[in-house]
């Protein structure tokens, strides 16, 4: 490419010798479209995935590039959805790069209107907070004179949306705290 | 399945390339329809009158696969003589308590086996009816039917069987004469489909079951959303045994479940009555000691006589070396359930105040559950909400601009509630597997850092936990002893130390006594030699590979293609898959053999892992007493049943009874054609004054409505109607309403519409389409107003939730709500602010309104 | 060069400069399958990173796409029919026209109903009018025998928006150039597919060899007729068709025009010849009237 001439280059020209006369084809060609390359092939990685929707569960191939995400298609290698992705999974790169997204923490007290900023890491701390208050506060050893040893003070919903290791955490720790109303879309 | 599985969908096309038929049973002509060969509009909610027909037409004609339904099935097993069925009661079981609204299944049970109810209930020979009935309602309240989430619940021993099939009290003639008035013209009188097309169907599916050919059942929500959701299954799973259509290629029941790993957190579950792999929650009133909590099982045939293996392993997951024989490995750490926990109660408890706190994690019951109005009511009153998601879905928004705000219901200012939200991380900003809908786990790999604040919920759950724990910490308070003896200390990498999803997966399949991961659940042991956090998935992480994380292409594979990702139990994919092959093991044809006994090697083998005792021959008969899995016999193809044989008829398990029965949606339009009896009468009710039913046979409330999903969005909303590329596909909430309904009602294709019921009103755009069909039930025209549910007030789409409408009553197995209901519909939009409410009271003043218990 | 505005080409590469191309690339559309998911759309625009241009809700069935656009490069038509019970022996003869519009038959007797669903793209003919028309040279014929906008050409003259047949190529709003399918021209210089044809579930979108597409469309519309889908066509195949054939063609279950496509459509610059020579013959004549004008003028 770096020993084209100007010659080479301009489009006329390359009419005339070439037998693209009308100029349609070839010799139309500029630079950029030369130059044309699919974001697939310049990723910095591409990594394998699930889609998040339904629950066929189709093979996702993402590609990053800079530390973003740039591209989320099918993968074929899938015996299950064989690279092929409905208009949800193929929505998937807006979902995780879209600017609707909330990436701070947001904070309401009671009884105000507005949300507020909170740290994220003051945020737990609060919740664990809570979680002990409400739990000391809501406590049972018996009912009916059997043993319960429970909080129904606290309850949980979700799941289906998240990984299997989130759920097993999640059970296992709501469990060990004694709280029985945990739930999920499974119930819906 | 095309609007809510496209790409799976993809294999019912190459199906229909071979030659398959599709029928598509569906209240709306829908895209699935539009590919399928036959679609049979049919009146929502009523299902089991149109199955049931089915069953009754194969066995007057006797078109069951009669060898195998003898082999495989309970047909020729006895009840006992104190049985009496709805054709006796007028459509009531034997053993119904009128005022506890529940059955004891006492007297369902098996003539010559005793028995039991579900893991850890006393003997009922030794208990009196009285005692049996509450345990019953306790069982079914503490969701005990779910238990038998990977197999069926016990039965010590095995029934006595008339192999003939001829004795009066043998679950074939009983079948029979349950099902006898189920005929096509009871179907036009109950279901609005037409004798001619009952029979194109039922020629349909009985012509393509047998040695030869297989017929598959596909189903999702259209069946699950109803008081007698289990039992709509149910018909389905009698009418594939009666076909011997079950554990064979091309066979079976699909379950056809609706997000990303709602399969995974049923089977490891966030879920109240169920402990991973089906090991339900002790049950305060049954279980106060390990031994007691096994002891139901303890005699079992099959794989569930392992019951004190699996609990004791996943005792000694949650708590390691706190956990010994000494102190029942921590079984007394468990909080123990006292009855019905799940979501609709726990929202009522919300309403009351009992409940407090509430964490909300990826999912949107101010627009996903029934009956949006109590959801948010309940939000309002708590002390405290966490919300965790990726975008302000109407669950974090509802103080501030839910529809109650807007007709002054509540005032934000009063709304007391302290709400956290909390990012999340997406699906390629952490590791992690799903489970899919074929009980397959899949690994996804984290691509890049989440952004902000954003954390995966492994990340928020482990540091949450490791707070409390060090809060605690030092506590003498025995309250507090679960807590901190917990194994919780999973490692951790990178900047912001995430927990190892791996290292989490590892200990979900458990590790031996060398603390090697364990390859099989027939390693683990109840002495406390094992570890493991789910049975069901021992063998994910065998030979200390992530199994999941498995991706051989398809195209270098069978078709069965094993080697992608992992499917409990074992990496089976299709269960029960002994049933492939006739008695003496051969395959019923060489077209659809599956998997088979090899006499000189000694095991079965096949396309599949075999769902059977590997070397255990097809003539094998266990000795008298045997138990556990060595009470497996050589033709006993169901293994996790706990008399080795499918069930048609279930003298156990179902708090609704034994076999399916037509009922009435808890509203209609309809009396029953077929009982007396009205309604499912052990529905689960939810009493609350912003629950009221609409009274039946309404002129007030002339409509069917029932709710459903388009494929451009997802559920509840939150991860569709705030993109642009899928808001704009579907950018409006509409309603789907027949020519003739439109006429009636002065309804314009394009319009608005207000659709009414005793709850509330909301609008929508009108679509008119030949697609609803008006129904000809009987001799009325039977109008259904179709509502897709994805709508909510935040997001680039928004719209009025059709959640807002449906009424809460509950399928008493599973505790699902029900999602048809009667409406009026009328042109243009609805009014708004404090107007609406009177609008609303206006129509229950008409209805004469009044709560229904 | 024979047949430059019309007629059959055999090789449209090679009529357009190139040596040695590769074989003709296009799509063939099979909507008997298609379930109308509109993945098409979605991963186009993914893909491309087309602007989302989205309105309120059409009340058209489920389409609210409308029409292509600069900014929709693949729209997803959805036609609801009524058509004859099917019988022992069928009619075929299905109607036109908006639902309920049609005298309603009694349901389940007298009619059934049929739901059309189709993919429509950019037809990359033969003969592109939008190519002909160009004064700029961006749009272009690629060595695969599509036809491309060039982005950073484009001077948003808008010529190309009146000259195609099918009224696909137009002009975005805020920003004046046109834009189109590009056949993922980046894509399948890769040896990817396009984003469409990879995501479509059913396969509906086929991406391929032309020829090949060809014979095996060919191979789907004897299936099809043969099951007794009388109303089974192909559209866009024939090469001796008015715009040579198209690379992205069409199995039909119904005519054109139920699925808001022109029955016949003709490359626009068909006639460009003779409208040169006319315009010449026309010039000529003025100057030769000029001309005597002067001439028998008196001094």
């Amino acid at each position: 490419m770096n020993d084209r001439t100007f010659l080479d280059l301009w489009p006329v020209v390359r009419q005339l010798r070439s037998g693209d006369l009308l100029g349609r084809g070839e010799a139309a060609k500029s630079g950029p479209t030369r130059r044309l390359t699919p974001r697939t092939a310049t990723a910095d990685q591409v990594v394998k995935s699930v889609c998040p929707y339904c629950a066929v569960g189709c093979g996702q191939t993402v590609y990053v590039k800079d530390g973003a995400v740039v591209q989320i298609e099918g993968d074929p290698d899938s015996p299950v959805s064989r690279g092929r992705l409905c208009p949800k999974g193929s929505a998937s790169k807006q979902l995780v790069t879209s600017p609707n997204r909330v990436t701070k923490v947001r904070y309401r007290r009671p009884h105000s209107t507005e949300w507020e900023d909170l740290d994220l890491d003051t945020a737990i701390d609060m919740i664990a907070d809570r979680v002990i208050d409400t739990r000391a506060r809501t406590w049972v050893w018996e009912e009916d004179g059997k043993r319960v040893r429970r909080t129904m003070g606290i309850a949980s919903l979700g799941g289906a949306t998240l990984d299997n290791e989130e759920n097993y955490l999640m059970k296992k720790l709501y469990t060990a705290l004694g709280a029985v109303q945990i739930e999920n879309q499974a119930r819906i | 399945m095309a609007e809510c599985h496209p790409v799976g969908f993809q294999w019912v096309m190459e199906a229909k390339a071979r030659g398959a038929k599709i029928v598509h049973v569906d209240p709306r002509f829908t895209r699935t329809s539009a590919m399928a060969d036959v679609h049979v509009p049919i009146r929502a909610g009523s299902d089991i009158a149109f199955l049931g027909a089915l069953v009754n037409h194969i066995l007057t004609r006797a078109l069951d696969f009669r060898e195998y339904v003898v082999a495989y099935t309970n047909a020729a097993a006895i009840v006992t003589e104190d049985f009496q069925d709805t054709e006796e009661l007028d459509g009531l079981f034997s053993g119904f308590d009128p005022e506890s609204n529940s059955y004891s299944a006492h007297t369902w049970r098996y003539e010559g086996a005793e028995a039991a109810a579900a893991a850890g209930q006393r003997d009922p020979s030794q208990t009196g009816a009285e005692e049996m009935a509450a345990a019953g309602k306790a069982a079914r309240e503490g969701g005990q039917p779910e238990t038998a989430g990977s197999g069926g619940p016990s039965v010590p021993g095995k029934p006595e069987r008339d192999e003939t099939l001829q004795h009066p009290r043998c679950v074939y003639q009983i079948l029979k004469r349950h099902f006898a008035r189920y005929t096509p013209e009871m179907v036009e009188q109950v279901c609005g489909i037409s004798r001619e097309q009952f029979a194109e169907v039922a020629d349909i599916l009985t012509t393509n079951s047998g040695r030869e050919r297989t017929a598959a059942f596909c189903y999702a929500v259209g069946w699950t959303q109803h008081s007698v959701g289990v039992q709509n299954i149910r018909t389905a799973a009698i009418l594939q045994q009666l076909l011997g259509n079950m554990g064979r290629p091309g066979g079976g029941i699909m379950a056809l479940r609706g997000h990303a790993s709602i399969q995974g957190s049923t089977d490891i579950p966030t879920l109240y009555n169920l402990l991973p792999g089906y090991i339900p929650m002790p049950h305060a009133h049954q279980h106060q000691d390990l031994e007691s909590f096994v002891a139901a099982d303890a005699g079992t045939t099959g794989y569930w006589g392992n019951m004190a293996a699996y609990t004791v392993s996943l005792l000694k997951s949650y708590w390691g070396d706190a956990a010994s024989a000494d102190n029942d490995f921590c079984f007394d750490y468990l909080p123990r359930l006292t009855g019905d926990h799940s979501t609709y109660p726990t929202v009522l408890a919300q309403l009351e105040g009992t409940c407090k706190g509430y964490f909300v994690v990826g999912e949107n019951p101010a627009v996903g559950s029934a009956n949006g109005k109590m959801q948010r009511l309940g939000m309002a009153n708590l002390e405290w909400l966490v919300v965790r998601d990726f975008t302000m879905i109407e669950s974090a928004t509802f103080w501030k601009d839910g529809p109650e705000i807007e007709t002054g219901e509540l005032r934000t200012e009063d709304i007391g509630t302290e709400v956290f939200f909390l990012p999340a991380a997406s699906h390629v900003e952490k590791d992690g597997s799903f489970t899919n809908t074929q009980r397959m786990l899949q690994w996804h790999y984290k691509a890049v850092e989440p952004p902000g604040d954003c954390q995966s919920e492994l990340k928020f759950y482990h540091e949450l936990g490791k707070r409390i724990r060090a809060k605690l910490a030092g506590s003498n308070d025995e309250r507090d002893r679960p807590v901190l003896d917990l194994t919780w200390d999973y490692p951790e990498h990178g900047p912001d130390r995430e927990p190892s999803a791996e290292a989490v997966l590892r200990e979900i399949n458990g590790t031996g006594p060398d603390g090697a991961a364990l390859s099989s659940y027939t390693a683990l042991a109840d002495d406390g030699s094992t570890a493991c956090g789910c049975w069901i998935y021992c063998g994910v992480f065998a030979d200390e590979l992530n199994q999941a994380a498995r991706r051989k292409p398809g195209r270098e594979q069978s078709w069965v293609a094993p080697e992608w990702g992992w499917a409990w139990p074992s990496n089976r994919r299709i269960l029960y898959n002994r049933a492939s092959a006739d008695p003496d093991g051969r395959p019923w044809s060489e077209r659809k053999a599956y998997v088979w006994w090899d006499a000189d090697a000694g095991t079965w083998t096949g396309h599949d892992v075999p769902d059977f005792v590997a070397d255990r021959p097809p003539d094998y008969v266990p000795p008298d007493g045997a138990r556990g899995p060595d009470a497996i016999g050589g033709q006993d193809a169901f293994i996790m049943q706990s008399d080795g044989k499918a069930w048609l008829y279930a003298p156990i398990g179902l708090a609704d009874g034994p076999l399916p029965t037509h009922y009435e949606p808890p509203e209609s339009i309809l009396e029953n054609p077929l009982y007396g009896t009205q309604h499912s009468p052990a529905r689960g009710r939810i009493v609350h004054p912003a629950n009221p039913l609409n009274p039946d046979q309404s002129e007030v409330y002339p409509y069917v409505f029932t709710s459903y999903r388009l494929t451009e969005h997802h559920t509840a909303g939150g991860m569709t109607r705030t993109l642009p590329y899928l808001s704009e596909l579907q950018p409006e909430m509409f309603c789907e309403v027949s020519p003739r309904l439109a006429a009636e009602r002065g309804l314009v294709n394009g319009g608005w519409a207000t659709i009414v019921t005793n709850r509330t009103a909301i609008e929508a755009r009108v679509l008119v389409t030949e697609r609803v069909r008006t129904l000809r039930v009987g001799d009325r025209k039977v109008e259904q107003v179709g509502l897709p549910y994805h709508w909510g007030v935040n997001g680039i789409t928004v719209g009025d939730s059709s959640n807002d409408l449906v009424h809460v009553t509950l399928d008493p197995n599973s505790h699902i709500q029900g999602k048809v209901g009667t409406c009026d519909i009328r042109p243009g939009r609805r009014p708004t602010g404090p107007a609406l409410l009177e609008y609303v009271e206006g129509y229950r003043r008409r209805a004469g309104i009044a709560s229904e218990a | 060069m024979s047949n430059a505005l019309y007629g059959p080409v055999p090789n449209v590469a090679e009529q357009a400069g190139y040596q040695d191309p590769p074989p003709r690339m296009g799509f063939f559309t099979d909507t008997s399958v298609c379930i109308g998911c509109k993945a098409c759309e979605v991963a186009c625009k993914e893909w491309n990173l087309v602007p989302d241009d989205g309105g309120p809700l059409t009340g058209m069935s489920y389409d609210n796409t409308g029409a292509l656009g600069a900014n929709t490069w693949r729209h997803v038509a959805f036609i609801e029919q009524q058509v004859p019970a099917r019988q022992a022996v069928d009619l075929g003869m299905p109607g036109i026209g908006a639902p309920g519009a049609q005298t309603a038959a009694e349901p389940g007797q007298d009619a059934d109903i049929r739901w059309l669903m189709a993919s429509d793209v950019c037809k990359h003919c033969t003969h592109a009018a939008c190519l002909d028309v160009c004064p700029t040279g961006a749009l272009f014929r690629t060595e695969f025998g599509t036809v491309v906008v060039q982005e950073d050409i484009c001077n948003g003259c808008g010529y190309c928006v009146v000259a195609c047949p099918y009224g696909v190529i137009d002009q975005r709003k805020d920003d004046g150039r046109v834009f189109k399918c590009t056949l993922c021209y980046d894509r399948i210089g890769d040896g990817l597919e396009p984003a469409c044809a990879k995501a479509c579930p059913t396969d509906s979108i086929q991406y391929g060899e032309l020829d090949v597409l060809r014979a095996r469309a060919d191979a789907r519309l004897a299936e099809l007729r043969a099951d007794g889908e009388a109303g089974a066509r192909l559209y866009g195949n024939d090469p001796d068709d008015g715009v040579g054939g198209t690379g992205a063609f069409f199995l039909l279950l119904d005519e054109p025009e139920v699925y808001g496509l022109p029955p016949d459509p003709v490359v626009t610059t068909r006639n460009l010849p003779q409208i040169w020579q006319r315009t010449a013959m026309a010039a000529g004549a003025l100057v030769v009237l000029g001309v005597a004008s002067f001439l028998g003028r008196r001094s």
